[in-house]
């Protein structure tokens, strides 16, 4: 977890009264509705559907037991006692009161926690991977250079007024947990043979209206010239980027239009004049940014065997990580209870959480892009005890990977730009399939869904995904599957859209096909659907004759 | 006279901007009109491609208004010839003029007086100043004396910028 040094805490508590002063220009008429706009939207306020939505930056999704703590203290007080937790690794608040905004922003500071460019044309949080600095597949620990961007992307004189948002991922494993092909920016760390750090930069990926994975413009990109090249390509974004069309402004459509070859070498030239210059990064930086770092102290501990039988085993398979030191592992804690909107989370769990973070693993906790928790650094010895602890709260649901661990947008119910709600067709996909072995026995997959195009539920990436989409008023549903977060793929779409209470049947019968011609247990969803195409789908789902449900069956089998 | 903002102090600005269609128009005489021979002008590309003699020949000073999507580099052999330059922002949310400042002052080693003009707010002020600007032509409704507490909305940055022009990394190992 990284610590504020006093500039840090400066710079956030100047931007408190910067709008506090916002606020107070706004309640008293010297600023339209429109110029507020423009100002508290730099600030993470949005008003919505029912009230002003607040999003609270948390970097890289890292936050200690103390913040958790205030968020909840936050929830309660200003809101109504949760918050919810995004794909974008922040947390949203759903219910505050647009004077108290200020208030709550002053709180934060304290914690060391703001809610700058969560929202608005500049950069957005930056975001890596849920097991940086744990995870056994990484060559290089992201969180010094996630810190390093999260400084450089903060209120960037140059590059706070761009074309569009702006979203910077950050891995460092072979595995891409940070879903960086699908960002403006993915930056893969990797050691050359030398065992110096570099980085290779991908350009242009985003979902939205026109999904695409980044393409690469540069393989290696030694440390040193990190920041000097991000600043090459967001000149040549702010200059180039469409102003005249929000949905060809991404840097994404620039690429597209340009074509990366010509793009990469507009970067290049733009880099030849900036290269080596004083934003160069020198070795005392990442030293003393590493500092900054609380590290856990890891102790001796006991390699165990974990539970492979009885009610735990299901648990320890899918919500327990490898880890890199012996006897520690990490935990996730699913926020994917049936019943609960993905992600929402209430004060006095917030509390509770905040407590086991602080007995189990060192005061600190994760968010994940997929909305849930992570204790990076529990002692394997200690499992069992957390598992208990989990339970009681509703956090142990042991369907990390699994179908209803559904990646939810807010959508209709909160968000005044969705087409169609998403957390019901959540619940409902969730209760169609609370069985667990049946559940198992389908394996990994991701299920995603967004109210919207602009595609905050991640569906083009879901292996199934999910499409709130308007006709004539009504909310209708499309339905794609392929698509795949890492390496990234996007989905194709099924089919003609369905009405709300047909999404359940559609999607067992896409498992029920998948079921069919599934060639072993290990051949996941996502390998089918790229094995044998969409089309036996499609066939599956529009054929025709009405299948019987295909769990009612396969439960009259195991019966 | 319209105010404006200098080196963070309110003055009275004494340039004038000419529109360019007027003093391309060919008049009865077959002529185009006279350029006033001492005022200070701030003039368009256009204008200058096309009657650069003419301009050059007076001895008032000259400034050169540059809109988002023109390119300053094309400009940078001929900088000596402007006291002022002046950069649009149509739209609160345009930041191109930002670039373009850093380019002027960073890459072609301009020093004169930069404008910016347009939709130019207080909430605008902190970064203009950092990217090399020194004076703001405030759009209307804004009240300039509570504007000038723009300047000082945050008392640091992280990254370099013309106002650095070294990152905070490498002023916090000097300090
Ligand atoms: S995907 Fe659309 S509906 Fe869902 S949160 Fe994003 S903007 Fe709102």
């Amino acid at each position: 977890m990284y610590v504020y040094d006093e500039i840090d805490q400066r710079l956030v508590e100047e931007r408190v009264a910067q709008f506090r002063c916002q606020t107070r220009r706004f309640l008293g008429g010297k600023l339209s509705e429109e110029e507020f706009k423009a100002l508290r939207l730099r600030n993470g306020l949005y008003i919505q559907k029912f009230a002003p939505m607040l999003r609270i930056a948390i970097p890289y999704g890292m936050l200690s037991a103390r913040q958790l703590r205030k968020l909840a203290d936050i929830a309660r007080r200003y809101d109504r006692g949760y918050g919810h937790f995004t794909t974008r690794q922040d947390l949203q608040l759903n219910w505050p009161k647009l004077e108290d905004v200020p208030d709550i922003l002053a709180e934060l500071a304290t914690v060391e926690m703001h809610a700058i460019q969560t929202s608005g044309n500049s950069f957005r949080n930056v975001s890596t991977d849920h097991f940086a600095g744990v995870a056994p597949d990484e060559f290089v620990n992201p969180l010094v250079w996630c810190e390093i961007v999260r400084q450089w992307a903060t209120l960037h004189p140059e590059f706070s007024y761009l074309p569009r948002k702006f979203k910077i991922a950050v891995s460092g494993s072979a595995a891409d947990r940070a879903a960086s092909g699908v960002h403006d920016i993915g930056l893969h760390a990797l050691r050359a043979a030398d065992g110096e750090i570099g980085f290779r930069v991908l350009v242009g990926g985003g979902l939205g209206r026109t999904p695409m994975v980044g393409i690469a413009i540069r393989e290696f990109l030694p440390w040193r010239h990190l920041l000097t090249y991000l600043e090459a390509i967001l000149r040549v974004y702010n200059l180039y980027g469409r102003r005249d069309n929000l949905n060809k402004a991404r840097i994404k459509m620039l690429v597209k239009e340009r074509g990366p070859e010509k793009f990469r070498d507009e970067v290049e030239a733009e880099w030849a004049h900036l290269k080596d210059g004083p934003s160069t990064l020198i070795i005392e930086e990442l030293e003393r940014i590493a500092l900054r770092f609380t590290r856990p102290s890891y102790e001796q501990a006991p390699e165990i065997e974990l539970a492979k039988s009885g009610p735990i085993a299901s648990w320890v398979q899918r919500n327990v990580h490898a880890h890199r030191i012996p006897g520690y592992a990490a935990v996730t804690l699913s926020l994917k209870k049936t019943g609960v909107p993905p992600g929402d989370v209430t004060a006095d769990q917030m509390d509770s959480i905040a407590d086991l973070a602080e007995r189990y693993s060192f005061g600190e906790l994760r968010v994940t892009h997929e909305q849930n928790l992570v204790f990076a650094d529990v002692r394997k010895a200690e499992l069992a005890a957390l598992w208990g602890e989990l339970r009681a709260l509703g956090f142990a649901t042991p369907n990390v990977g699994l179908l209803t661990n559904i990646i939810c947008c807010p959508g209709g119910d909160f968000c005044s730009l969705a087409n169609a709600k998403s957390i019901p067709v959540a619940e409902a996909i969730q209760r169609r399939f609370d069985d667990l072995d049946y559940l198992y026995d389908i394996g990994e997959l991701d299920l995603n869904i967004s109210g919207c195009m602009n595609g905050c539920g991640h569906h083009h990436v879901g292996h199934i995904g999910i499409l709130g989409v308007d006709k004539n008023g009504a909310e209708w549903y499309q339905i794609q599957i392929g698509g795949n977060q890492m390496p990234a793929a996007l989905g194709k779409v099924i089919g003609p859209s369905f009405a709300r209470v047909e999404v359940p049947d559609v999607i067992e019968r896409l498992i029920e096909c998948y079921l069919d011609e599934r060639e072993s247990e290990v051949e996941r969803f996502i390998d089918v659907v790229q094995r044998i195409g969409i089309e036996p789908f499609k066939e599956r789902v529009y054929g025709g004759t009405p299948q019987e449900p295909a769990h009612r069956k396969r439960r009259l089998a195991i019966a | 006279m319209a105010v404006l903002l200098r080196n963070r102090r309110i003055v009275s600005d004494g340039w004038q901007s000419l529109e360019p269609r007027r003093w391309l128009q060919v008049g009865e005489d077959g002529l185009v009109p006279d350029f006033p021979a001492a005022a200070d002008l701030i003039i368009t590309p256009r204008l200058w491609a096309l009657r650069r003699e003419d301009l050059l020949e007076r001895s008032g000073r000259l400034g050169l208004r540059l809109e988002p999507e023109d390119d300053p580099g094309a400009f940078a052999a001929e900088l000596g010839h402007f006291a002022l330059l002046a950069v649009n922002f149509p739209k609160f949310g345009d930041g191109r003029g930002f670039s373009i400042a850093r380019l002027l002052r960073e890459r072609y080693g301009y020093q004169g007086e930069l404008r910016a003009l347009g939709q130019v707010t207080r909430d605008h002020l902190f970064f203009m100043d950092s990217c090399g600007f020194d004076s703001f032509a405030l759009r209307e409704c804004e009240d300039p004396e509570e504007a000038l507490s723009g300047f000082g909305d945050f008392s640091e940055a992280y990254q370099a910028c013309v106002a650095r022009p070294q990152p905070l990394f490498r002023r916090r190992l000097r300090a």
